[in-house]
């Protein structure tokens, strides 16, 4: 892994044939590289050479971060939502009930909140951008917002609003900030009028805003 | 969770959260500092992180609690229900009896 900035740019001239009959801008890197990517490489070049970690152990952390989306947090709910066995288990210990589904969470513990008529879960990192990676893949960037981060956990309803999410005042917002160490899967309300769906339909309305808490599962979005 | 944890509070003690500022790794949030809540759940031991950010191991293992805490008790003029919470974890050492 070497950064030399002349590896970075693929301009050249145009005053050759190609193999292909259009023609198209040069394409090229017009801007080097920025602090933080420098740093990474870096830290990065700095860690293999000391033998801390391998090449291997950075692409296989990638391909595991790749293959968690939301469509597994989405799984989980639906599965809560149909067996009432698997939504206590899951909310008494949510690492070890998505352990049955072949979900591993790493270090931290995942704790599932339960929406209902008189409570709504919304989820927050103040500190940083702590999220259910493992159920959810990354995060979104307004997550990781400064706005987001420091109003969610001072006006909620009003952010909520923002995303279109309204919550009457009958129901008690609970705002989790995740500032250590769990992780924080919301587990939204099953919508009315889904009685017959299978799973599958199910998990398909469950978006990964839906797990966060800033918005709704509807039963029109199949 | 198998490990035994030797914690001082139980889940509806009453607790205050310190209101201290030192230097450092803190997971205390500024605005939790100070405020008093009641023990929602002991989420276990874990590593001090404060110890962590600087290379220690951590050891040994702090309880940590999630600590629910009434919204109009941290901020003035909050909208919304007066039973509104707000939920975040904190470690032992930050906690003392309310």
């Amino acid at each position: 892994m070497t950064l030399d900035p002349h590896d970075r740019t693929y301009s050249h001239d145009h005053d050759h044939p190609h193999d292909h009959n259009h023609s198209h801008d040069p394409i090229e890197v017009t801007q080097g590289a920025g602090e933080s990517e420098i740093m990474v490489h870096a830290i990065t070049e700095l860690l293999i050479a000391k033998g801390v970690i391998s090449g291997e152990d950075i692409r296989k952390t990638l391909e595991f971060m790749d293959s968690r989306t939301p469509a597994l947090g989405a799984k989980v709910v639906a599965r809560a939502w149909t067996d009432p066995q698997f939504k206590q288990r899951l909310l008494a210990d949510g690492t070890a009930a998505v352990a049955e589904m072949g979900i591993t969470m790493g270090e931290a513990k995942l704790i599932v909140v339960e929406n209902s008529k008189e409570v709504h879960n919304v989820i927050v990192c103040t500190l940083c951008s702590c999220y259910p990676r493992t159920v959810l893949g990354l995060p979104p960037d307004w997550y990781k917002s400064r706005n987001y981060r420091s109003r969610v956990v001072a006006e909620p309803r009003a952010v909520l609003k923002e995303f279109g999410t309204e919550i009457p005042d009958s129901v008690v917002l609970r705002t989790h900030d995740s500032n250590a160490d769990m992780r924080y899967l919301v587990l939204p309300e099953r919508p009315a009028g889904t009685e017959s769906w299978s799973q599958e339909q199910l998990a398909a309305i469950v978006t990964r805003d839906c797990m966060v808490g800033v918005a709704l599962p509807k039963a029109g979005m199949q | 969770m198998t490990e035994v944890i030797n914690a001082k509070f139980a889940p509806g003690d009453k607790v205050r959260i310190a209101s201290a500022n030192p230097p450092g790794h803190r997971r205390v949030p500024v605005y939790a500092r100070g405020r008093e809540g009641i023990i929602e759940r002991i989420c276990g031991a874990f590593p001090n992180p404060e110890e962590l950010a600087y290379g220690f191991d951590g050891l040994p293992k702090r309880p940590l609690y999630r600590v629910r805490i009434r919204q109009i008790d941290i901020w003035p003029g909050y909208r919304g229900s007066d039973k509104d919470v707000l939920e975040l974890e904190i470690y032992e050492h930050w906690l003392e009896k309310a």
